[in-house]
């Protein structure tokens, strides 16, 4: 199979992300949104490391894993704060941050 | 160190103001007593001095002293050199003299000052400061010394603090001598470009070699200074208030020595004066016009110390036109010099024993018949005043002849002016006498007028004499005019007219200026206790001839005006524009910071257009 | 010489202190503050024996010499070394520093909020920053201390100074950050030209004589002496300086006046001559034109103030027209001068702003208008003040008279007609100084004046090493001048600047004489 399709796979899942981020107003669907996007990155990476025949693409795409996995760890510590404090996930009911 | 060491000379009544000021309440007790001797010391190692120098040949009639390098920069360098000459050597046995006297009067006239003590460590303060001054054998060290009188003269006019009036005073004549010390600094550093040195013998020796225009701007700056210090006009006018102070300060500080150092630079600097044709014309013409305007103030004046005041003005103004004169002129300046000192110290004191006997009052319209309750002071204020308005055998007929003389031989004008100056001077002198000494009581209530205690006459008929004497003496027994000789140059000119007429002239003007004073306050004539309003002429000349009025329309209102302007400059433009610029950003902020909706998928939307336009411009770049 | 890092030792010995000040408990401020006082002495010991140790004459420029790398890529050194006018600076600034903790013992107290230890603490942060930018011998270091002095300013001007405090400090901290980063940028520059030349070092030595042309030396020298302008102050970037003084406490403000507004000429004796040289000389008369405007302007906005810190404030503005003047007019005498009025205007001010500070202390009003009288209920207090104003209006005796006349003297030589003007800065400064000791000390006791009590023995003590070293440098300046003037002779030479010669060709070699 040619790469042009993984990562053709790579922008749709992006794509996918990117809209549940816009349009969901659920703190956990909107952190698994963005957990896909970092997924679609890693295809990425894995993809252009076969394509040219190096590890680089491999080894960062480990160390977005690492991150993403202690993002999670953050983040959902926090919503579950947020979710505890106020009884809601909605994310656009947590606006206090601004002018 | 000998006995006669200058250093010794300034340095006895440094400690000693340094010991009482540092001391504070603790030398209350003593505190006049250390001052008295401190003087009264300085005042014998200055006699041993002078003996030492009269021992020596004419030539080497000096004593140096370097005591240490004060600073070195480059190829400026200056030491503190202190020396005795025939010039200083006269001055530091009228400081420490006089001086001595006035700390034992002050004795008995502060007796009742809870500061005593502190007033004491002042005059010692002045007195190393003067000593300082004519000791200082470079301009440098010698604008220390005139500073430094400045400063004990400050510190004395408002040492009654708690009268505005006399703490206003104080801060007028700091100002006003500032004003001339800028004046001197110019000098000292023209002097120091042109010459590479400010040291007296190197300044001296060289001046002739200094293109003409230099040598008049320095002479012109000094005599800057020595308005400012000697009271002369423009900057006469703070004199008068000095009054404020003591009045054993206004004997010593604004009558007997400090206002006398503008005439002792003029004097010192001959060798720059001798040169310039246009400064000595400036002194002489600054000389005449003080010498009449303080005379004419003198007349108008009730306050007896105002009074003596335009008076002191007056006789500097004649110094200063002797020093104007040039050689002919010199030795006269100084020996009328010495013989105020001596005089006018004496009617200072006189009149701070009246005033003593009167409360304090000091306005000669509550004066009157006073001759018989206080017959010490009356008897010395008595040869004091013969000895000013110029009746022989007393000391200002001899020196004051001489100035006159000397004046005519240069400038009928100058000799006219210092003529009428005599009259003016036996008018004004006689005015004083009799409101205060003949006529009828006009005491206030309450007032009992009474003799003072011995530790003030004593100083009164110790100066008296010296009035009477000095003249004479220092003319004709001690020869003042061979002592200065080395150091002056005199040499003598033609009189425009016959000399024996010089002498029956000057009696007449005189006997005129004493008879109409005597027709106007002599004793058949009434005093009014309230002073008439007089005309134009009386009015003027007490408002000090304008020179007030003249600073307020011309100097202080201005200035206030420009302070003004300048703060609401400050505040409403400078610090306005900084502030605006602040204000500008903060209004940005202010305006960008609505962006901020706290919607986090705005955010992100935010962010994918961002990604979007980013990629679409890499794109297309790409493809261009 | 010793190999012993003392300069180290002196830069890391009060910052040590801080922290030991910080982490003491809490429960007993006096021990907190008899610790501050005690480690401040320890810098002043140090600096004395360097003094003793000191070689004005030796060969090398800066002496205690260390040099250690830093930033390899950059040639970023750590390196110090200082040489007379450094000594001096130094010397000044930390004697200051227990001075200002004795007349600061009271301070938090008398705010009613704060910690003790953490007021006590800055000022030992700022002496290290302050020593470290007088020794630094590379420029990169130089500036990185330069910006790290405005963090203790800052919190001392904002969390102990007056009611605006807060606006003061961040009015302070943004004009002076403003400066700094021209600063940076021409630091950059100046490195991007060593690189050219192929050295590429931010060390002051290997920056001498750097060959540039004369456009890229104007810049650059415009880009160092603005932020000096800023932090000296020169008019017209002063007017952060009366706020700052305003709201600070007086101990904050004699740091900042008497030391921190001095790193402003320092680097322009330091930096913008002898790198610049032809720059430099290029824009002299603009700055002389500033000095004086600065003389003269800051005398007169000084007689219109009715807050006596502000007025103490715009005096020194005056002053520091002064020593612009003489370290612009490129003669010995006004570069030494320079140097000398630095110290001499750090002891006057500090002695007026602390008298100032006591009887604000007592009276709880800055204000001119509400003193009068305090001769009669404080004759001490009163007494020290007329010196210390007598030394700001720099009569003779008195050391600043010394410097003023260096000044005015060197500026002569070249620039009679500026000096001139520059002198009738004198009768301004007896104006500004004697009417605000007439309306304060003079008169009768004014109303709500009774309260304010006489000095006591601490007060006292603060004040009196100050007024002792007026009257000795006054009378004796040698020991500061044999330091300072060799190291002045040497920026003559690195600037390539001559002192004119007397007109009149006089035999008697020995000057003076």
């Amino acid at each position: 199979m040619s790469p042009a399709h993984y990562l053709a796979l790579s922008a749709l899942l992006l794509c996918l992300g990117a809209a549940g981020v816009l349009i969901r107003r659920n703190a956990i669907v909107m952190f698994m949104s963005v957990e896909l996007m970092l997924n679609a990155a890693n295809l990425a990476l894995v993809t252009a490391s076969r394509m040219h025949g190096t590890l680089d693409g491999q080894v960062f795409a480990f160390f977005a894993m690492v991150v993403a996995a202690a993002e999670v760890v953050v983040g959902l510590a926090i919503i579950v704060q947020i979710f505890r404090s106020r009884r809601t996930a909605s994310i656009d009911d947590a606006s206090l941050l601004k002018y | 160190m000998s006995l006669f060491s200058p250093a010794l000379l300034v340095g006895i009544p440094l400690v000693s103001a340094a010991v009482l000021l540092l001391l504070g309440k603790r030398s209350n007790a003593w505190g006049h007593f250390l001052g008295t001797t401190a003087s009264i010391a300085s005042f014998g190692v200055a006699v041993a001095a002078v003996m030492h120098l009269v021992s020596q040949p004419v030539g080497s009639r000096e004593i140096n002293q370097t005591v240490w390098n004060w600073f070195t920069v480059g190829n400026f360098s200056v030491d503190v050199t202190l020396s005795i000459d025939a010039l200083s050597g006269v001055f530091i046995l009228l400081i420490t003299g006089v001086g001595s006297l006035i700390h034992i009067y002050s004795i008995g006239y502060m007796s009742h000052d809870e500061n005593r003590r502190k007033f004491f460590a002042y005059l010692n303060l002045f007195i190393a400061a003067m000593l300082l001054l004519v000791l200082a054998n470079n301009f440098l060290l010698l604008y220390v010394g005139w500073e430094g009188v400045g400063l004990a003269s400050f510190l004395l006019i408002g040492f009654w603090q708690h009268k505005n009036s006399a703490s206003t005073a104080a801060n007028k004549a700091f100002i006003l001598n500032r004003v001339g010390d800028f004046g001197l600094a110019a000098a000292v550093m023209l002097m120091f470009v042109t010459f590479g040195s400010v040291s007296f013998p190197t300044v001296f020796a060289h001046v002739g070699s200094a293109p003409g225009h230099t040598t008049t701007w320095i002479a012109l700056a000094l005599l800057l200074a020595a308005c400012g210090k000697s009271a002369q006009f423009p900057l006469q006018s703070w004199l008068l208030d000095a009054m404020e102070g003591p009045t054993p300060v206004s004997a010593l500080i604004h009558a007997a020595t400090m206002v006398t150092a503008g005439v002792y630079l003029v004097a010192r600097s001959n060798a720059i004066f001798d040169l310039t044709q246009t400064g000595r014309t400036a002194v002489m013409i600054v000389g005449t016009i003080t010498l009449l305007m303080g005379a004419v103030i003198g007349i108008a004046k009730d306050d007896i110390k105002k009074a003596l005041a335009g008076s002191t003005m007056s006789q500097i103004g004649y110094m200063m036109l002797a020093v104007g004169l040039g050689p002919v002129g010199y030795v006269w300046a100084i020996f009328h010099l010495l013989t105020h000192g001596f005089f006018k110290a004496n009617m200072f004191l006189g009149a701070g024993s009246v005033m003593h006997g009167m409360n304090d009052d000091v306005n000669m319209r509550h004066y009157g018949a006073l001759r018989k309750s206080m017959a010490i002071t009356f008897g010395t204020f008595l040869i004091g005043y013969l000895a000013i308005i110029g009746v022989p055998p007393f000391a200002g007929f001899f020196s004051k002849d001489e100035i006159i003389k000397a004046a005519f031989e240069q400038s009928v004008w100058a000799g006219a002016a210092a003529l009428l100056g005599a009259g003016i001077t036996a008018y004004y002198m006689s005015r004083v006498m009799f409101m205060t000494f003949f006529g009828k009581a006009r005491w206030q209530s309450g007032v009992h007028p009474h003799e003072s205690p011995a530790v003030m006459t004593i100083p009164l008929i110790v100066l008296a004499l010296l009035s009477a004497v000095a003249g004479y003496g220092l003319l004709h027994v001690i020869n003042l005019e061979e002592w200065l000789t080395p150091l002056l140059h005199p040499t003598t000119g033609e009189l425009p007219f016959n000399e024996a007429l010089l002498l029956p002239g000057t009696l007449a003007v005189v006997a005129v200026g004493v008879v109409l004073a005597w027709f106007a306050y002599g004793s058949t004539h009434e005093i009014p206790v309230q002073a008439p309003r007089g005309n134009a002429f009386i009015r003027a000349a007490r408002a000090d001839l304008g020179g007030d009025a003249f600073n307020q329309e011309v100097v202080i209102g201005p200035g206030e005006r420009l302070t003004a302007t300048l703060v609401a400059v400050d505040e409403k433009v400078l610090d306005a524009s900084v502030m605006g610029i602040a204000d500008t950003f903060t209004g940005l902020g202010g305006r960008f910071r609505s962006l901020q909706t706290g919607f986090t998928r705005s955010y992100a939307l935010v962010m994918v257009v961002g990604v979007i336009i980013v990629g679409a411009v890499a794109f297309l770049v790409r493809l261009s | 010489m010793s190999t012993f890092p003392w300069l180290t030792a002196l830069l890391a010995f009060p910052l040590m202190s801080a922290a030991v000040v910080m982490v003491m408990p809490k429960g007993n401020a006096a021990t907190v503050k008899r610790a501050a006082f005690g480690f401040s002495l320890v810098p002043v010991a140090i600096i004395a024996y360097l003094w003793s140790q000191f070689d004005a004459n030796a060969t090398e420029q800066f002496q205690f010499a260390e040099n250690t790398e830093w930033i390899r890529g950059w040639g970023v050194h750590y390196a110090l070394g200082v040489d007379g006018i450094a000594l001096a600076m130094i010397a000044l600034s930390v004697i200051l520093v227990p001075v200002v903790i004795i007349a600061g013992w009271n301070d938090v107290e008398n705010r009613g909020s704060g910690n003790v230890a953490e007021y006590f603490a800055w000022f030992l942060v700022l002496e290290t920053f302050m020593v470290g930018v007088f020794a630094a011998t590379d420029v990169f270091l130089f500036y990185v201390f330069f910006e790290a002095m405005l963090v203790p300013v800052y919190f001392l001007i904002g969390r102990f100074g007056g009611p605006r405090g807060a606006f003061a400090a961040m009015k302070f901290f943004i004009y002076s950050l403003v400066g700094g980063l021209i600063m940076l940028a021409a630091l950059i520059g100046l490195y991007v030209i060593s690189s050219r030349n192929g050295i590429g070092s931010f060390a002051y030595a290997d920056l001498l004589g750097l060959k540039m042309d004369p456009n890229t030396q104007k810049l650059l020298f415009l880009g160092f002496f603005a932020a000096f302008a800023i932090k000296a102050p020169l008019v017209p970037v002063h007017t952060w300086l009366p706020d700052a003084a305003q709201q600070a406490t007086p101990a904050t403000t004699v740091l900042l006046v008497g030391v921190l507004d001095k790193v402003g000429t320092f680097g322009m004796l330091r930096l913008c001559l002898p790198l610049f040289p032809e720059a430099a000389r290029w824009f002299t008369p603009t700055v002389l034109i500033l000095g004086l405007v600065g003389i003269i302007y800051g005398a007169i906005v000084a007689i219109g103030q009715t807050d006596m810190r502000r007025l103490i404030a715009f005096t020194s503005i005056s002053h520091f027209g002064f020593i612009t003047i003489g370290v612009f007019v490129m003669t010995s005498l006004g570069q030494s001068g320079a140097t000398l009025y630095m110290v001499n205007h750090g002891f006057s001010t500090a002695a007026l702003l602390l008298l100032v500070g006591y009887l604000i202390s007592r009276r709880g009003s800055a204000r001119i208008a509400d003193f009068g009288g305090v001769h009669k209920v404080a004759p001490v207090l009163a007494g020290l003040f007329l010196v210390a104003g007598l030394s700001s209006l720099a009569l003779p005796g008195m050391s600043s008279f010394v410097s003023e006349f260096m000044v005015l003297q060197g500026t002569f030589l070249q620039h009679p007609v500026i000096a001139l003007i520059a002198t009738s800065g004198v009768v301004l400064a007896a104006t500004y100084i004697l009417v605000m000791y007439k309306r304060t000390m003079t008169g009768p006791v004014g109303q709500g004046v009774e309260v304010v009590t006489e000095l006591n023995r601490r007060e006292i003590w603060a004040i009196s090493p100050l007024v002792a070293a007026l009257l000795v440098f006054g009378f004796f300046p040698k020991p500061v001048l044999d330091v300072v003037n060799p190291a002045i002779a040497r920026v003559m030479q690195q600037i390539g600047a001559v002192d004119p010669q007397p007109r009149v060709a006089v035999v008697d070699t020995k000057a003076g004489q």
